[in-house]
């Protein structure tokens, strides 16, 4: 395997979790809804993925758990935001507090354990080929997962009727609330896709990208997801495009380091974030308004009858 | 049903357990973590060492840690133990120096052990050990089993102890291959697991086939088991991430030490000292040698034992610099303990430049 | 079946002071629950987390001594949040502070240097903070990039700044090489005896008071509350957002430095890497527990402070894991949220759909 291809498939794992779970967050602040607590449900995805996946011995099954209890715990977060309209930001904090605790607790039982990690998939022949084909036909399921999920959400944003009716609740609750759209109930909804993208995104860390538990393993990747979105102006192929760039300049300075450049290895440690501040920037030079978020971002909805 | 039934029960014990239960006649020791004691790492190590003094003088002793526990809000947590009746304290991490200091001055009854600092006090005894020794031996194996010549070597921070353990490990290369290369990356933390993989990654992808690490989680070693390469392990025996390729690893053992110094509280003789100890106190073992030929692993045990018996030191003079100048030779044949508690150069044949 | 949220409309200010107590004897109950299906006593965690901490003089100094921070940076921020905008890079402002404001204790330790030291260090933290916090604001103001990714990625950069400096310029010449700047000697004094209570614990309330006149008082203050409720009002009434935007994030990132100088000159005592806890981030937390109200955040802060402490107590005395008193304060915090709306609204079960 050439150096090329091998650089590019470890850019495509660390971009991985980070584009799962910015990509269910995306939806969620289309929706009008903004949840800061990424961080914790993606905890509790990876401890719950791994456990899950080690009882039964399946990773199927540590999948779906990790989805499961993504889901689960962002619809406390629902409850907390739309059944008793509290702060948002707030609340999505003392979740991802609440998240990190829970996510120790439930893997406790797994310190000092791995296994294998969930295999690429392999197509014979074109897995194979030269320069390509193991970036291209030999990734992990996951990666295949997240693209579609990029453009499924693309689809469903811009074409679909429902993408429409989620865009108008985000966008200004009030007069989607006149029109007799289900404010409430799309919001519940989204709010739940996103932390089951949290929870998945979870599982990509516990078991593809280091397959064993351990405490804080998230090590803010939750963060990094919520600057993405914003970083992508709420455009699923940007969010996309964030994430690779993310993922590969936070590669490309440990292969800096690894060749001895020279540079004090703090330079080096903060370029993917410099890299992403000054792609905003030139991003924005084209253009003479800024990127508008959803109207309604992160204001609390109760219909007056 | 079942619930409330337990629920019933809870209240019961309640009842009768209003107040903790008071076990004034033993001895309270607590022990203060960085990490998590989940990291199975550092901090793990530390709480193995909690675990094996409560099985050896668990009549006499009560154990408490806590975990997790930031440095620059370390003082109150400290305090927290002294104050509630503990009387022997392991502060477990360098960023816990001052705070430990501090909270010594206010309570000149408790005893206090600060690993991998360098002040004391009447009542502040200091420990730490000699991890470079193994990092010598893993030099050795490293030097005979490598193709490439080139080894990844992902470090934390550079510390003086990783920056030591660096030097070891060339040192030891050295002496069995005059041709080895070091890579190294700097990761800037002690533990994020994705980080460390892609550090370990784009290590391989750069010709190295054997990977060491200086910080504390499983997944560098993981990667290298996924390429089919070789790597070391750090802090605890890691051999269940890595069975097919792990070599050794580094374990920090800090049991004997524990017991000893609650040992001296109890029969009234302790008192400040400074303790570095290597593979002749038991304080770094070295797991089982793996995947190895017999020759290697045979030079391997050599070198262990001749560390340990005194006859080899890592840093025996001369010790040349990045320059190729001498390293002024200020102990007894070999670096003094404070050249090496205080390393900040790098010695010969290591293309890398350390922050001045 | 749904939850349905009907307005209280007036809500006696009495209501407003209990909601936070129910709340946590909300959370009592909930973590008493967990803790007896653990077999362990509740009423003795109850009596560890809550009681000892707030009737011994000791506790009542280690929680005004970690509110200080939160409540410091939550009243900066609370001008950028009542103007919607967000800065959440509290915690890159609050280093930078400390580090700006370390220079000068830094280079006068060990010489006569007086007491000048310290309230020129703090006027320092804060510019330091000021300055960093403007990257984001001119950013935003000039390009139009978004204050929430620019001021989150500074963080991580002012993080590793602070690390380059201590391990390479700053760090003590006696230091074995670790990474540590000298002791100061240019430290803020304690205010009572036994305890940890320093002067700076004074700069919060001081503070949170100067919040109060100024957004309740003055046309600036009125400027940041129509900013925020109503922008194009705001603009027809000839405030500029571009101004906005500078003028909060001004003052959050001078509070946050503030803050991070206080901390260092009145806790720590020297600069090292990780001289912060995460505070810019619990600020933000604190901030919205208090509804960005002055009072109330000063309840946040020390709401949080005590499920810190707490929590160190109950690990220590009852061996319970950090974990669990982790999972603890969040369950707290969300009922201290839920309690405060459910001062606002009644809230009705609706079993049928309204047709």
């Amino acid at each position: 395997m050439d150096i090329w291809q091998a650089v590019l498939i470890t850019v495509v794992t660390a971009a991985t979790p980070l584009l799962i779970a910015a990509l269910g967050e995306l939806v969620v602040e289309r929706a009008g809804v903004l949840n800061l607590g990424l961080e914790g449900m993606m905890a509790v995805g990876a401890s719950c993925g791994f456990a899950a996946a080690t009882l039964s011995g399946s990773s199927l099954v540590g999948v779906l758990a990790a989805i499961a209890a993504g889901a689960a715990l962002s619809a406390l977060f629902a409850l907390l935001v739309l059944g008793l309209a509290t702060n948002q930001v707030a609340s999505g904090l003392a979740l991802t507090i609440m998240g990190l605790g829970l996510s120790g607790l439930i893997g406790a039982g797994f310190v000092g354990s791995g296994r294998e990690a969930i295999p690429p998939i392999r197509i014979p022949g074109l897995s194979d080929l030269p320069a390509v084909g193991r970036l291209v036909f030999g990734e992990d399921p996951f990666v295949y997962l997240s693209l579609a999920l990029a453009g499924g959400i693309l689809w469903f944003l811009s074409r679909s009727r429902a993408g429409l009716t989620l865009r108008s609740v985000g966008e200004n609750h009030t007069s989607a609330h006149a029109l007799g759209l289900p404010v409430i109930q799309v919001r519940l909804l989204a709010i739940l896709f996103g932390g089951a993208c949290a929870g998945l995104a979870g599982a990509y860390l516990s078991l593809v990208y280091t397959p064993f538990w351990s405490p804080g393993m998230t090590a803010g990747r939750g963060w990094i997801a919520l600057a993405l979105v914003v970083f992508a102006s709420w455009k699923p192929l940007r969010v996309l495009f964030g994430a690779y760039l993310f993922g590969g300049a936070t590669v490309l300075q440990l292969h800096a380091q690894a060749a001895s450049l020279g540079f004090p290895s703090q330079v080096m440690s903060a370029f993917p974030y410099v890299a992403t501040i000054v792609a905003l920037v030139l991003m924005s030079l084209g253009r003479r308004k800024a990127a508008i978020a959803p109207g309604s971002l992160g204001t609390s909805f109760v219909p007056d009858r | 049903m079942k619930t409330v039934l337990k629920i019933a029960g809870a209240l019961a014990i309640v009842a009768g357990l209003a107040a903790p239960a008071a076990a004034a006649d033993k001895l309270k020791v607590g022990f203060v973590y960085v990490g998590p004691i989940g990291d199975f790492g550092y901090s793990y190590q530390h709480n193995q060492g909690r675990l094996a003094l409560e099985k050896a003088l668990g009549e006499k002793v009560e154990t408490t840690y806590l975990e997790n526990v930031p440095e620059a809000d370390s003082e109150r947590a400290i305090e927290q133990l002294a104050r509630t009746g503990h009387k022997l304290i392991f502060t477990t991490s360098f960023g816990f120096m001052e705070p430990t200091l501090k909270v010594a001055k206010k309570y000149p009854n408790v005893f206090f052990e600060h690993a991998t600092g360098y002040k004391r006090d009447k009542n502040v005894a200091t420990y730490s050990a000699k991890f470079h020794e193994g990092r010598y031996v893993q030099g050795v194996i490293a030097g005979k089993m490598t193709k490439s010549n080139v080894i990844g070597y992902v470090a934390s921070f550079p510390i003086p102890e990783v920056v030591s353990g660096i030097n070891s490990f060339m040192l030891g290369a050295q002496s069995v291959n005059p041709n080895i290369k070091v890579k190294i990356v700097w990761a800037n933390t002690w533990f994020d697991p994705g980080k460390e993989a892609d550090a370990a990654k784009a290590l391989l992808d750069q010709g190295a086939d054997i990977i060491t690490q200086h910080t504390d989680s499983p997944a560098p070693l993981q990667q290298a088991e996924a390429r089919g390469k070789l790597a070391f392990g750090q802090a605890s025996d890691m051999i269940r991430f890595a069975p097919k390729s792990i070599l050794t690893s580094i374990v920090d053992h800090w049991d004997d030490y524990y017991i000893a110094r609650t040992k001296l509280v109890l029969d009234g003789k302790w008192k400040s000292e400074d303790t570095w100890g290597g593979f002749a106190a038991n304080m770094v073992n070295m797991a089982p040698f793996t995947n190895m030929p017999d020759d290697v692993k045979k030079m391997a045990e050599d070198t262990e034992q001749a560390i340990k018996s005194g006859k080899l030191n890592p840093f025996k003079c001369p010790v040349y610099d990045q320059e190729g100048k001498e390293v002024p030779c200020k102990g007894n044949g070999a670096l003094s303990d404070e050249q090496v508690l205080g390393m900040n150069f790098y010695v010969k044949g290591i293309d890398d430049k350390l922050p001045k | 079946m749904r939850l349905e949220l009907v307005p209280r409309g007036d809500v006696s200010p009495w209501a407003r002071a209990l909601a936070p107590v129910a709340a946590v004897v909300a959370a009592i109950l909930i973590g008493g629950l967990v803790v007896a299906l653990m077999g362990r006593s509740p009423l003795a965690a109850f009596q560890v987390y809550f009681v000892d901490t707030l009737s011994e003089d000791w506790g009542l100094q280690e929680m005004a001594v970690k509110a200080t921070p939160l409540l410091i940076i939550a009243v900066g921020l609370s001008f950028c949040f009542r103007a919607s905008l967000w800065n959440i890079g509290a915690e890159g402002q609050f280093i930078i502070g400390a580090l700006v404001g370390g220079i000068l204790p830094l280079y006068t330790a060990g010489t006569e240097a007086g007491a000048w030291v310290i309230p020129a260090a703090m006027v320092l933290g804060a510019l330091g903070g000021l300055a960093y916090a403007m990257i984001p604001a001119l950013l935003r103001v000039a390009f139009g990039v978004s204050e929430i990714l620019t001021s989150l990625m500074l963080v991580y950069v002012a993080d590793l700044t602070l690390d380059y400096l201590v391990r390479g310029p700053w760090k003590d010449p006696k230091g074995f090489n670790f990474p540590q700047t000298v002791n100061f000697d240019a430290t803020l004094p304690y205010l009572a005896e036994g305890g940890r209570l320093h002067a700076g614990v004074l700069v919060g309330p001081a503070l949170a008071l100067l919040a109060w006149f100024v957004i309740s008082r003055t046309l600036f203050g009125f400027g940041v509350r129509v900013a925020g409720e109503a922008p194009k009002a705001a603009r027809f009434a000839g405030f500029s957002a571009n101004r906005m935007v500078i003028a909060a994030f001004a003052i959050s990132g001078a509070a946050a430095g503030l803050a991070g100088i206080v901390e260092v000159l009145g806790q720590i005592g020297q600069l090292k890497p990780g001289i912060s806890s995460g505070y810019g981030f619990t600020a933000i937390t604190v901030a919205f527990l208090g509804r960005l109200h002055p009072l109330g955040m000063i309840f946040g802060a020390l709401v949080v402070a005590l499920t810190v402490i707490g929590g160190e107590s109950a690990q220590i005395a009852l061996k319970l894991p950090l974990d669990l008193t982790r999972a603890f304060q969040g369950v707290l915090l969300m009922c201290v949220l839920a309690a405060d709306a459910l001062v606002s609204y009644r809230v009705r079960l609706v079993t049928v759909a309204r047709a």
